[in-house]
């Protein structure tokens, strides 16, 4: 019987060369007369160890690190096949300290499956809520959402279950599911991890959201960044509409729905819900007011759930284990998992999905063991670009939607990039100003001429020309953002400019300047 | 400036795929540049006719995305990412590398290359990341960059 081999194909595997690797072992089974199934999974999130080679041996996946091409030869020679030692040889994947700590709730069929293929979703328990859904109505499965007290996962922390109770209860012809695949957080790529590593849980808990608020139509806004990404949602979504899951009168349950993918053009802004919206119609970014909210008047006008990918899978495992059991996780408001993503200069970086409660210092030390460098830690952006630099002697916050809040900073989307000591904190203010300019959509003047203004007055404390007076210029310019920014782009701004402000000031005298 | 590669027939098949949707712009776009490689004015009047949209509607749309260019990329596009988590792992000297090595600066072109600052690949817990005509790379120190930017002409 042939063995049993995964490679991923996932954006992170396939940058560090795992289809040169998959590659190698095809033909090198060939040459030697080997029999192989060779199946691309997605990834398991330990991006640190890819690419991971695994091999089945007595229905048990024996997990292999950091391989290279030239690796293979002598792999194979070191029995491979049967899961022979080798340097590069973790052990089996299940007893991966870095994966079976986690708490993986959404992310669970993550690197376990083909995440092409329809079967081996059905066979883990794919398309079971769904159908739990179609047999139990709509309203219990909006019940189970708020139970599990969900909260959006794109960054904002607005509790599901409310928006899809506002969209269910508008009455509408025409309803939408639009699923904000526009992850442009640096630091950020658990949707991707996601997408590319089982899209028919984000499918099927946009079929459960429409089913849930009576909407027929689902669109996945996806950024362009992510062309693999593409590839693979799309070819999930055909897969899914070939085996009768979506389209007309799905499974015989009279509901029907589908799902298209639309990309992005390069726009940060275009994460923030209603420029989405916007760009979705083929619009440029440019944020809408509101109200209306988008639950009541969203895409062409109609009610609209824009939800987050994480946030629509995870839906799946609640309508099948029970809100209760989903609420359980975590602590205070911050109920459930999180998939936090360890980035930057990090030993260790990868997908960790975790329940709310633990530190930022266990995160970095038990995962992340540290930074890549190997030098002292000097701060660490949580959030993506709009979130606070937190120093070193911070690192026992718990991780908290309200808790972070509390010390001036944000959780969002769970990205974590770490610095080391070598880090020039005040580039960092100026970088946040200086995206911000780039990004802004430019409808609110605090944003779009307060940024270019920020950019100026940090490189004049750099420069130190009246330091101390344009410290008081850039905090006051700070208040101006925050509090009459139309959308988070320029209202959050501020944070990571502030937290330098705080904790790094003695950086504005000791840069370098900018370099370009 | 005109596109040599435009062709009136080509994009009118193009839209109709899209069976001539206004709210389809941003993805008619992305067709454009897949088979035209840049927007031209030519393009521009002809969605704005074709969609019944005014010519400001839709260079509005093309001028706002970073993604639109308006000029012609040369043979490989280079993108270089230059957010924080990339920064955090020496991103701005892979940038300044690549902009003595290439002999271009950010967002110039030659024939052969364009090269571009890019915010966030998604491949953080690889940085510095870049990518080459869509095709992403980690772990990219000064050396790797070279191999990749020699191997260029072999992957496209």
């Amino acid at each position: 019987m042939a063995t049993r081999i995964y490679v991923p194909r996932e954006t992170a595997a396939i940058s560090v060369g795992a289809n040169e690797v998959a590659i190698a072992i095809a033909r090198h089974a060939k040459e030697s007369g080997e029999k192989i199934e060779l199946i691309r999974n997605g990834s398991w999130g330990a991006t640190w160890l890819e690419p991971m080679v695994e091999v089945v041996v007595d229905d048990k996946r024996i997990a292999y690190g950091n391989i290279e091409p030239a690796d293979i030869p002598g792999l194979f020679g070191s029995g491979l096949l049967k899961g022979g030692d080798h340097d590069k040889r973790i052990g089996p994947t299940n007893e991966i300290p870095y994966l079976i700590n986690q708490d993986r709730w959404t992310f669970w069929r993550c690197g376990l499956i083909n995440p092409l293929s329809i079967d081996d979703y059905t066979a883990h328990q794919g398309f079971d809520a769904v159908t739990k859904a179609f047999n139990s109505g709509p309203q219990p499965i909006i019940d189970m959402v708020k139970t599990s007290g969900l909260r959006g996962r794109g960054g904002a922390g607005f509790p599901a279950g409310i928006k899809w109770q506002t969209v269910a209860d508008t009455d509408a012809d025409q309803k939408y599911i639009a699923c904000n695949a526009d992850e442009g957080d640096s630091g950020t790529f658990s949707d991707r991890i996601l997408m590319e590593s089982d899209p028919l849980a984000l499918i099927e808990g946009m079929m459960i959201a429409g089913f849930a608020v009576g909407a027929s139509r689902g669109y996945i806004y996806l950024r362009s960044e992510y062309p693999l990404t593409y590839s693979i949602l799309t070819r999930a979504i055909a897969a899914a509409r070939e085996a009768g899951w979506l389209g007309n009168d799905i499974q015989g349950s009279g509901f029907n729905f589908d799902v298209d993918v639309h990309l992005g053009a390069g726009s940060y802004v275009c994460g923030e819900e209603t420029a989405m919206l916007e760009s979705l119609e083929g619009k440029a970014g440019i944020i809408r007011y509101k109200p209306p909210l988008p639950a009541i008047e969203g895409l062409f006008g109609k009610p609209t759930i824009v939800n987050n990918v994480v946030t629509l899978a995870s839906v799946p495992n609640i309508v099948n284990l029970g809100g209760e059991k989903y609420a359980a996780y975590g602590v205070n408001r911050s109920t459930g998992t999180l998939a936090f993503q360890l980035a930057g200069n990090i030993k260790r970086g990868g997908l960790v999905e975790k329940a709310f409660g633990l530190t930022l210092r266990e995160l970095i030390d038990d995962w992340g063991g540290g930074t890549a460098s190997g030098r002292p830690i000097k701060a660490v952006q949580v959030g993506g670009p709009l979130g606070a630099y937190i120093p070193a002697d911070q690192l026992d916050t718990p991780l908290d939607y309200e808790a972070f809040l509390d010390i001036g900073a944000m959780i969002g989307h769970g990205g974590i990039v770490v610095f080391d000591d070598t880090a020039d904190m005040a580039q960092q203010a100026r970088f946040a100003m200086e995206f911000c300019a780039i990004e802004s959509c430019g409808k609110c003047t605090p944003c779009r001429i307060g940024a270019v203004r920020g950019v100026e007055v940090i490189d004049r404390m750099i420069a130190d020309e009246n330091r101390d007076d344009n410290y008081e210029l850039l905090v006051e310019l700070c208040d101006t953002m925050e509090d009459a920014s139309l959308c988070a782009m320029g209202g959050l701004t501020p944070f990571p400019v502030r937290s330098v402000l705080k904790y790094f000031a003695e950086d504005f005298a000791s840069s370098q300047g900018p370099q370009e | 400036m005109i596109n040599e590669n435009y062709d009136k027939q080509s994009a009118r098949e193009i839209i109709e795929g899209f069976d001539n949707r206004p709210e389809m712009l941003v993805q008619i776009l992305h067709a454009f540049l897949e088979r035209f490689a840049w927007i031209s004015d030519e393009a521009i009047r002809q969605l704005a006719s074709e969609l019944n949209l005014s010519r400001a509607d839709v260079h509005g749309v093309v001028s706002y995305y970073h993604d639109f260019r308006t000029s012609p990329p040369g043979k490989h596009v280079v993108k270089i990412c230059e957010a924080e988590s990339c920064q955090a792992m020496g991103s701005r000297e892979l940038s300044e590398h690549a902009q003595k090595s290439l002999g271009l600066a950010m967002r110039e072109s030659n024939d052969d290359v364009t090269l571009e600052p890019v915010y966030c690949l998604g491949n953080c817990a690889c940085s510095p990341a870049m990518m080459v005509d869509g095709k992403t790379f980690g772990r990219v120190s000064a050396n790797r960059f070279d191999e990749i930017v020699a191997s260029m002409d072999e992957t496209r």
